[in-house]
């Protein structure tokens, strides 16, 4: 049985006097235990909405419509709020692009890390403490045990970061959803950030759902890759495959695009115009209006996610593995 | 790209910015932040020159310094061989026109209240009070044509478009007054990838058709390595190395650069397998005396500690390097 099983995920938003928009719109996914989840896209995608929707956490005025998480064989949109607090912060644990969101500015960072784990174990606080401490040694924070009397302010950016790694690490959970955790930092500190994410789930068999719109850092990180457009998967499978052979014309134009897969200064890969809002979304395939090879069917009927894709006419019609093994 | 070696249409020397913080409660010192300690850059006509480093390095001082919306604590500017940290806006006013600044943020760099022409003839009504109505609307036009704006925007305001088309519309007022040099901070920075890659090709061909000079600031390497001609790498207000930018990734000689170009994310991946020590930058208000890196440079001696390296030549490139042990 999958750790984690997404099934035709909706989530809608109230428009107008009784009109609503789906800001997901049909989304599965599947994770293995250990297994590293790479879910890339544009802003305004549905990225967070899918992190936001697994946890059961979509807040009012929004709402899941329809589909089922599925976490350890449980369907975690039916739980009581009492079950999921023993599953959220505890078995499935996240990270966000602002540390702030988890840390509580007028708690210690030691304080925080304590109440935590006691929150989730019957532990004594000595115990705790001494957990914690381990957990701020294992990212690497210097001088782990005198930082526990600090404050969020007194540390820098990437320490903070650091520290909510360590909180999401305290419970030993299963899995890790981390929305953009290093996209406000330095590049060398988001080095060292992913590193460590990809070293504790790797050693530690954590699952991981990392979400980002940098294709680079999911090529070091994850083993498998979802792409979102427009609220809807439109490609997924594994991230080497994908990122050496994309078969959806999306997945396409956005590795086309990227500089380093330029000649120096020749143009760019360009793709015309930017993603619709969900308040206006196309008929057919939502990426017909940008798409070099879409058709009059592409414009009038939405095409099934089939073999990891969700196109009438992919590149690579029989996928990368086929075409390797055709050449042998 | 055309060069002429000695001949820079912007040059600085020796340029430092000091910030005055406000005093803490239990101090009598007030802080002096040091965003820029010393700071030589020669941009040639026609280049792109990038300016690289890690948030808080210095690179929007160095920029509006240039520009003219900070006066420096001390060095000297140059524009066109011309000294313009001294002049007074009166002064300065002829030359503005001939340098504009694309900022970072396409949601805040636009009045929200201003429509796309409004917001496109006020730098040219400004700086070129001899233009009449006629030529105003005549060149807004131009450059909305030049930098892929559709004519219908003009009477549109800021909240209707996305943000690639902000930053055309940014874009397109920097030209509106046909600069030759454009300071561009972190333009493409809040793009998503598919836009980036329609900004940077605008920037190009623009920089083709007009011969600009760009400096163009980022943090994001990959875009350097296609768009840069020459680079200058920042650390706590300090250019570490200045080289071409073919140098620069092919042989870089700073630690600080090394570690730079280490931390890309690659899409062929491995490169996050190893332990990262984490790193900090240095307090500007309190900067290390010596090499302000050597806190994390794994060469680092006891000279790093206590003598600043300047910026020199190294012997067997043409590339600036300030490590005591660079070679
Ligand atoms: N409270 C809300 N009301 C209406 N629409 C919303 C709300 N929150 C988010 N959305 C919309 O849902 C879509 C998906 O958002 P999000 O998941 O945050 O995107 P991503 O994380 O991929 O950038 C966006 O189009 C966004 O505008
Ligand atoms: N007006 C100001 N007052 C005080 N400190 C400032 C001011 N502007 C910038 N700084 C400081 O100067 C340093 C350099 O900032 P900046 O040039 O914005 O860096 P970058 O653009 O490389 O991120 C930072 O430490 C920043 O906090
Ligand atoms: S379905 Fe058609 S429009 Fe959509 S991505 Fe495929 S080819 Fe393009
Ligand atoms: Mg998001
Ligand atoms: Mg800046």
């Amino acid at each position: 049985m999958a750790l984690l099983d997404v099934t035709d995920l909706h989530v809608a938003f109230p428009r107008g006097k009784k009109g609503e928009v789906e800001a997901l719109r049909g989304v599965d996914l599947t994770l293995e235990k250990g297994q590293r989840l790479g879910v890339v896209g544009e802003s305004g995608a549905g990225k967070s909405m899918l992190a936001f929707a697994i946890l059961n956490l979509i807040a009012d005025p929004g709402r899941v419509t329809q589909g089922s998480v599925t976490f350890d064989g449980q369907n975690l949109l039916e739980l009581s709020e009492r079950q999921i607090r023993r599953i959220r912060g505890n078995r499935i644990s996240m990270i966000f692009q602002d540390p702030m969101v988890t840390l509580n500015p007028v708690l210690t960072i030691g304080k925080q890390m304590i109440e935590t784990l006691k929150a989730h174990r019957s532990i004594s606080t000595r115990e705790a403490r001494r957990l914690s401490i381990e957990k701020l040694n294992l990212v690497a924070i210097p001088s782990a045990a005198s930082r526990m009397d600090a404050y969020p302010h007194e540390l820098s950016g990437g320490l903070r970061q650091r520290v909510v790694i360590a909180i999401a690490l305290l419970t030993d959970p299963e899995l890790i959803i981390a929305d953009e955790p290093t996209t406000a930092l330095d590049v060398t500190i988001q080095a060292e950030i992913m590193s460590l994410i990809l070293r504790l789930c790797r050693d530690n068999d954590v699952a991981l759902i990392l979400i980002t719109h940098d294709l680079g850092v999911v090529a070091e990180v994850t083993e498998r890759l979802m792409i979102m457009y427009a609220g809807k998967c439109v490609e997924t499978g594994r991230t080497r495959d994908i990122i050496d052979a994309p078969k959806h014309p999306y997945a396409v134009g956005l590795l086309k695009a990227l500089p380093q897969n330029s000649a120096k200064g020749a143009k760019l890969y360009q793709i015309p115009g930017s993603m619709p809002p969900i308040t206006n979304l196309p008929t057919g395939c939502p990426y017909h209006p940008r798409c070099e090879r879409s058709t009059d069917k592409c414009r009038a009927a939405m095409p099934p996610l089939e073999h990891g894709v969700a196109c009438f006419h992919p590149m690579h019609e029989n996928g990368a593995r086929d075409d390797a093994e055709a050449a042998q | 790209m055309t060069h002429s070696i000695n001949d820079p249409i912007v040059e600085t020397r020796g340029l430092e910015m000091r910030f005055s913080l406000p005093t803490h409660f239990l101090s009598r010192k007030k802080p002096v932040l040091h965003a820029l300690s010393g700071v030589d850059i020669q941009i040639q006509k026609g280049e792109t020159f990038c300016v690289v480093g890690e948030s808080g390095c210095g690179k929007t001082t160095l920029g509006r310094a240039i520009m003219g919306l900070l006066t420096p604590s001390s060095g000297e500017i140059y524009f066109r061989g011309e000294r313009i940290d001294t002049m007074d806006e009166a002064e300065r006013k002829p030359i503005r026109a001939d340098m504009q600044m694309v900022f970072q943020n396409p949601y805040a760099s636009l009045n929200p209240r201003r429509n796309v022409f409004q917001t496109l003839a006020e730098p040219i009504r400004y700086l070129m009070p001899e233009k009449s109505g006629a030529d105003v609307r005549a060149q807004v036009e131009a450059v909305l044509d030049a930098t892929g704006c559709d004519q219908s925007w003009q009477r549109k305001l800021p909240h209707e478009f996305s943000g690639g088309q902000r930053q055309r519309i940014a874009i397109a007022r920097a030209l509106v007054t046909n600069p030759a040099f454009i300071v561009a901070d972190e333009p493409i920075s809040a793009l998503d990838v598919s836009i980036q890659a329609q900004i940077l090709n605008l920037l190009n061909d623009l920089q083709d058709e007009r011969g600009l000079t760009y400096m163009f600031i980022t943090h994001d390497l990959s875009v350097v390595e296609h768009f840069g001609d020459r680079v200058a790498v920042m650390y706590l207000g300090q250019v570490m190395e200045l080289a071409t930018t073919d140098a620069i990734y092919r042989d870089p000689k700073h630690p600080y650069t090394q570690l730079l170009l280490a931390a890309i994310p690659r899409l062929e991946g491995g490169s996050f397998d190893a332990p990262r020590e984490p790193g900090e930058l240095p307090d500007p208000v309190n900067p290390p005396p010596g090499c302000p890196f050597a806190p994390r440079c794994p060469i680092a001696q006891n000279i790093c500690r206590s003598e600043r390296p300047l910026l020199r030549e190294l012997e067997t490139s043409g590339t600036m390097a300030a490590c005591h042990f660079a070679e």
